[in-house]
């Protein structure tokens, strides 16, 4: 019996230990996307904040798609991802209390040093997706109703291309995150849209780089909404409130415009102007 | 074992008879074969009861189906006139040909049939079957490290342990050297002695002859004699018992009975 | 730089560094699958033993259930969880979602139907030899149930590794309801899970070897302790 009681008590001791760790600071979860998270943006901005105000922001990484879901769900108290017709459309539902914007960054086209389609160095990323699809080209796409899956779809829809229709030849849905995407990609020598914060921090390219890049049409806007008290009343609104308020604010922006990976700024702040800038 | 004994009656005091035990018309087949054929039989208190037989006469089932392993066909089992009842069924232990033994410690296995005691008597308790068995020096050790001849005196140690009324033994010594089958034997004796009625299965004939009061010889799953033991051995009625004895009286070591 | 050499340096060096964060998260892999898989042995166990020891109409249907539930998707025990948990779910209010609490449960689900058939497995075969001693005893499910777990302890200690192995290993339940915060619910299968999305596939390999090491570490603690008891504490 003596083993039984070991293990009773070891069992005490984890459970205890586990309910400890989160009897904490104040946190909030912000839900929000891979491209930001991998990027290393809040591993960046985070501590910034929490210094300030003690408030820990505990991110969830997932798709915007699924991002949006959670904060419906409630599962969130903020939510920050870039798809802004979803974005708006869940503030309209009444989800979200209002959607600020924060910073943009912009999509590149990657695809392998070979160039098969030849749309290298090209400013017009329709034409360029056109050109690829024409060239039966390997193109390795999101496809989990992320953010970057959207606009993915937003190019290749005036390019007239039915990628439907070409799933599983030479396109490749791999529903899966950026970086997972990236490694597909970079894997099968395939071509793919990636926002540039990922890109630049991502390390497995292989023999990926920059096809297309600089066309107004991969211009990528994040916002930030608060998860509606009213529809989820545990929704923590004063830290989640301070939070996007920070963010948004002179602090947050600068926090924002002060990450770089190698010299290179990642996210370009634009909550305080409202500005549409262009992109490249 | 020490249990104060009524004088009328030899049950522990305050305890209702339980024998005659009797078999009633008791019937088990398998795959169309009959092991035991309309058995009946009864035992009384106080003989030690060997049960005979070649191999598949259906000795092992019997002694379950009167233990209450093994729920017969048809027939039935009384006790003192009436079917066991969970009293009657806690005043019986058995001890089987593999000592059947728990992963534990000697004194577990002694300790683990004494769970109605609180631990400082169950150990006293412990201790004193141990010592009686003369097991004392291996108390500690795991069961399944002793030798043969102590597993089966652990086995049977626990089956007294329960102090039980009648003691069921199948084969206990099959597989034991001479001192260890002597060994135990003197355990069935003393058990003998303090009341517990003794029902053996056993295919050796000199343990037979040393311990049996009553001889039951079984055939074809049917009771072919239930005689005294002397007369058994003196002058076997049934044609199987005279074949099975005479087969035993071949083997060199046993001297000619008839 | 994902040669095998070159990949061992850097567990190696990770290991040695110090860090923090990395002892934190190794730290939390241990607490949430240790804690799962006893909450597993507590529950896994005695189903396991009953389903050994008790027959009953439908017996053999609830073993076929168990014996296919040890294959459960994480993902998909993932899933179900989650939806329990959300906010929006029947436990939404505890606010149990994104916790360590919520991986272990998701873990303890997947790793008691393993627990159970394995200890099944392994008890039933015990019963068949006890069977009778238990019967000829007049023992109660209980304690039979009871002697069954004692004398196959160590057995089923190896049975308890197998659900560690499971619980340490999976990714897709605690991605799903624990989410993979820094600092919160990061175990060593999500971050390298993070790792590989980032394309640093030499540190996600490296973090691998050192959550084999660690499965390795734990083993060896249990099947010693094992040994020693079994020398030690017989009784």
């Amino acid at each position: 019996m003596r083993l039984t009681s070991i293990a009773a008590t070891a069992l005490v001791a984890l459970a205890t230990a586990s309910t400890a760790a989160h009897a904490q600071d104040p946190f909030i979860i912000l839900q929000s996307t891979t491209s930001t998270e991998n990027s290393g943006l809040f591993k960046h901005i985070l501590p910034i904040f929490k210094a300030k105000t003690g408030i820990d922001v505990r991110v969830v990484a997932v798709g915007t798609g699924q991002a949006l879901k959670n904060g419906a769900k409630g599962d969130g108290d903020v939510v920050l991802v870039h798809t802004k017709a979803a974005e708006e459309k869940f503030v309209a539902d009444g989800f979200g209390v209002k959607r600020i914007e924060v910073m943009y960054n912009d999509y590149v086209i990657v695809g392998p040093d070979s160039d098969p389609a030849k749309v290298a160095g090209s400013k017009d990323a329709v034409a360029a997706m056109k050109k690829i699809a024409d060239a039966k080209a390997p193109f390795a796409s999101r496809g989990d109703d992320s953010g970057t899956h959207k606009a993915e779809l937003d190019l290749w829809a005036p390019a007239g291309v039915d990628v439907k229709a070409a799933s599983g030849d030479w396109y490749r849905s791999t529903g899966s995150g950026m970086g997972q995407t990236l490694n597909t990609a970079s894997g099968m020598n395939a071509y793919a849209l990636a926002d540039r914060g990922t890109w630049i921090s991502f390390k497995n390219r292989g023999s990926l780089k920059i096809v297309v890049e600089g066309d107004a049409k991969l211009f990528n806007q994040y916002g930030v909404m608060l998860v509606n008290p009213a529809k989820h009343p545990h929704v923590k609104a004063k830290e989640g409130q301070a939070f996007i308020d920070w963010l948004v604010g002179a602090d947050g922006q600068n926090a924002v415009r002060s990450f770089k990976i190698e010299g290179e700024q990642l996210f370009f702040p634009n909550a305080a102007t409202g500005e549409l800038k262009k992109a490249g | 074992m020490l249990k104060p004994l009524d004088e009328n009656t030899g049950y522990g005091l305050g305890r209702r008879p339980i024998f005659p035990l009797d078999a009633c018309n008791v019937g088990f087949s398998d795959g169309g074969r009959q092991l035991l054929d309309r058995v009946s039989l009864t035992l009384t208190q106080g003989l030690k009861t060997v049960i005979m037989g070649a191999n598949g006469a259906g000795k092992s089932l019997l002694m379950r189906v009167l233990h209450g392993l093994v729920k017969p066909e048809v027939g039935a089992v009384l006790w003192a006139r009436v079917p066991a009842d969970a009293e009657v069924m806690s005043r019986q232990a058995m001890v089987f040909q593999k000592p059947s033994l728990l992963r534990r410690s000697a004194e577990g296995n002694i300790q683990f049939v004494l769970g109605h005691l609180n631990r400082s008597e169950a150990e006293s308790r412990t201790r004193e079957i141990l010592e009686r068995a003369g097991l004392s020096a291996v108390a500690r050790t795991p069961a399944r490290l002793l030798s043969g001849g102590e597993q089966q005196r652990l086995a049977v140690a626990r089956a007294l342990a329960l102090e039980p009324d009648i003691l069921f033994l199948d084969e206990p010594c099959a597989s034991l050297d001479p001192a260890s089958t002597m060994a135990v034997e003197e355990m069935i004796e003393t058990a003998h002695q303090t009341g517990t009625k003794i029902v053996l299965v056993t295919h050796d004939i000199g343990q037979a002859r040393r311990l049996a009061d009553e001889i039951v010889f079984m055939s074809g799953g049917r009771i072919a004699e239930h005689t005294a033991a002397r007369q058994f051995f003196d002058g076997p009625v049934s044609a199987a018992a005279r074949d099975y004895l005479a087969g035993r009286l071949h083997v060199p070591g046993y001297s000619a009975g008839t | 730089m994902t040669d095998p050499a070159s990949i061992f340096l850097l567990a190696m060096g990770l290991v040695t560094s110090g860090n923090p964060e990395l002892y934190g998260i190794i730290w939390l892999s241990l607490r949430v699958s240790l804690t799962a898989v006893a909450i597993s042995c507590l529950i896994g166990l005695p189903l396991g033993a009953a389903l050994a020891v008790v027959t009953f109409p439908g017996r053999g249907a609830v073993i076929a259930v168990l014996n296919a539930f040890m294959g459960l998707p994480p993902v998909v025990v993932g899933l179900v969880v989650y939806l329990l948990l959300s906010r929006s779910g029947p436990f939404g209010v505890l606010g149990l979602l994104y916790t360590p609490t919520a991986m272990i449960i998701a873990q303890a689900l997947l790793v008691t139907p393993l627990i159970a058939a394995l200890a099944r497995q392994s008890l039933a075969d015990l019963h068949l030899e006890y069977d009778e001693l238990f019967r000829s005893l007049r023992l109660g499910a209980t304690d039979k149930i009871a002697a069954l777990i004692w004398d196959g302890r160590y057995s089923l200690s190896t049975v308890a590794l197998a659900g560690f192995g499971r619980a340490i290993a999976e990714v897709g339940a605690v991605i799903i309801v624990g989410g993979n915060i820094e600092h919160v619910t990061r175990v060593m299968t999500t971050a390298i899970a993070l790792e590989t999305s980032k394309g640093d596939l030499a540190l996600a390999l490296a973090l691998g070897l050192i959550l084999v090491g660690l499965a390795v570490a734990v083993n060896v603690a249990v099947l010693s302790l094992n040994r020693a008891a079994k020398r030690l504490a017989y009784a």
